[in-house]
């Protein structure tokens, strides 16, 4: 589904990738785990088109999408959401998702400044579709509120209910268990593998271990920029390499 | 969305009855100007408001929309009607072709280029002096008419103007509350992440400017027909910056606001007069206040202040009783 070949990135003189490889299949939630400064979201900003790499190809089923910037991966299936969630706050949550609803909708500038018959048509489907994807991530009686006014964890579902609406063939999620407390996380983890059993190959960089390993059906660990292991999540968790990793050189 | 249709109705309503309680005179003709200052103000607001991107160059497009309708029509006798949509046109593709690179840019740095853009054709009405007459201006430009009616009173005008500024706000209105207007707002809060669900963030803001440009020109002309004689110092700097104020005035993102900082900013120094020297100082303390205070907009401002009054009002009864 997604092959990550070769990825080197850096900053000046610091090196945050280097040569990274690795598969994901499709259908499964492939874990990138790793400690802090393992070049993991870096490895996100890099495949999601924000940031340039230095060496390296990111293949999406077949295809060479290195170096393609945001708005055209989406168009190709892959969508992202961040860390810090970036939410429209001046929106209402309903607004939110209808603008992932974007790509799926075609009225121009003539059409909407004018109301014609199939903008009309067009937002009263985009607003149905809106509204399904609120109740699917659990928030629909939210529809109303300004999205800056929304808890974190409700913040959290909105960004996902606006990823998949989108449409994506894969979605990337930075963090999603990030702000979170113990019962919105176990939620969380319930909603990722409803979105993976929707089709839809999840790729998710995450510190929470118990959901990482709860969850994901593979597991990639990074650390200082390489690949350090690579496998199921059991294969990692005897890994002494990713042990000593994680506590430190023993 | 029947609500929105109400509001402009009454809103269209009170503005056609005006002239009926003015009845002529000066104050007439300012109002024209209210007019023709609200397309600026709601073209600006939509690319400053919506999509959150700044322009120190609207003035520009303005008097390009004045200057050609002018000199197609006086120097080389077209069709003033031809003139303005062809002044459309072109200011449109201009916009398009200058959008590209100039939006690139964010922030002060967009400012500057805007500015800069603003400048240079200034400076062009000032020293191409063989086609735009220069500094002392461009006299003997025809009024406009459809048929046998002419547009040649202040009445005629007003209606003229504000038909056609009701039908841009309307327009604007309804592309705000489209998948468009979301788009445009979407970039304004978080770039990123509009680009991540796909919007062509770049395009867009590309296309808005341009339409905002398209606005400002049709203006223009409507300004050159009305007056017949433009001159430079009109489509200045200043101007530009007056602009963004009616805009802030009235309240980033509302295009009722955006009616309400052109008519305010149009009138006070009219207003003001009766303060002599001291106008400006005036006006400058009301601006200062209204910032201060109502950094939502006057619109929102208002809003603030019936809820306020609303809230007090049931107390102070509690209270008696």
């Amino acid at each position: 589904m997604l092959e990550v070949q070769g990825v080197t990135c850096v900053f000046g003189g610091l090196t945050a990738l280097d040569d990274v490889s690795f598969t994901v299949r499709a259908g499964e939630i492939t874990g990138v785990i790793g400690p802090n400064g393992a070049g993991k979201t870096t490895l996100f900003n890099i495949i999601t088109g924000i940031y340039a790499r230095t060496a390296g190809r990111i293949v999406l089923e077949g295809r060479d999408i290195s170096g393609l910037p945001p708005e055209r991966l989406t168009r190709l299936g892959l969508v992202r959401t961040f860390q810090n969630i970036e939410l429209f706050g001046q929106m209402t949550v309903l607004e939110n998702v209808m603008v992932g609803l974007h790509t799926r909708s075609r009225s121009g500038f003539f059409a909407c400044a004018c109301k014609l018959p199939q903008h009309l048509a067009e937002e009263r489907r985009i607003r149905a579709q809106a509204t399904e994807l609120l109740e699917f991530v659990g928030i629909p009686d939210l529809a109303d509120t300004v999205a800056s006014n929304l808890p974190f964890g409700k913040g959290r579902l909105l960004e996902i209910a606006r990823a998949l609406a989108v449409k994506p063939r894969i979605m990337l999620m930075d963090e999603p268990a990030a702000g979170l407390n113990s019962r919105e996380t176990w939620q969380l983890g319930e909603l990722i593998r409803k979105i993976r059993d929707t089709g839809v190959t999840v790729v998710l960089v995450e510190h929470d271990m118990e959901l990482v390993m709860d969850i994901c059906d593979a597991i990639v660990v990074l650390n200082l920029g390489r690949k350090l292991a690579e496998g199921t999540p059991r294969q990692i968790q005897e890994n002494s390499e990713v042990i000593a990793a994680y506590l430190g050189e023993g | 969305m029947r609500r929105e249709l109400i509001k402009f109705a009454l809103f269209a309503a009170v503005v056609l009855t005006v002239p009926a309680v003015v009845k002529g005179g000066y104050l007439l003709n300012v109002l024209v100007f209210v007019g023709i200052n609200t397309m600026l103000a709601v073209a600006l607001n939509l690319l400053l408001g919506f999509a959150g991107q700044i322009s120190l160059g609207q003035a520009a497009f303005y008097g390009l929309g004045a200057y050609l309708s002018g000199i197609l029509t006086a120097t080389h006798g077209w069709n003033p009607w031809l003139a303005l949509f062809a002044a459309a046109a072109a200011v449109g593709l201009l916009a398009f072709a200058i959008g590209f690179p100039i939006l690139k840019l964010k922030g002060h740095y967009l400012a500057m280029a805007t500015l800069g853009f603003g400048i240079i054709v200034y400076i062009v009405f000032n020293e191409y002096v063989d086609v735009t007459g220069g500094p002392s201006g461009f006299p003997g430009i025809p009024g406009l008419q459809i048929g046998d009616l002419r547009f040649d009173s202040d009445l005629k005008s007003y209606y003229l103007i504000w038909t056609t500024a009701l039908l841009i706000m309307l327009l604007a209105v309804n592309l705000t509350r489209s998948r468009i207007g979301r788009a445009l707002r979407a970039i304004h809060d978080s770039e990123v992440a509009a680009r991540v669900l796909g919007v062509n963030a770049r395009l867009l803001k590309v296309q808005v400017f341009a339409c905002s440009a398209v606005i400002s020109c049709i203006a223009g002309s409507l300004y050159a027909h009305t007056v017949t004689f433009i001159s430079p110092s009109t489509f200045g700097f200043h101007f530009s910056v007056e602009l963004l104020t009616m805009v802030i005035i009235g309240g980033l993102g509302s295009i009722y606001g955006s009616c309400l900082g052109a008519a305010l900013l149009t009138l006070l120094p009219e207003f003001l007069r009766t303060f002599q020297d001291y106008d400006i100082v005036v006006y400058g303390l009301l601006l200062i206040v209204m910032t201060m205070f109502m950094p939502g907009g006057l619109v929102q401002g208002a809003a603030t202040v019936w809820r306020l009054a609303l809230r007090l009002l049931p107390a102070k009864g509690r209270g008696d009783a």
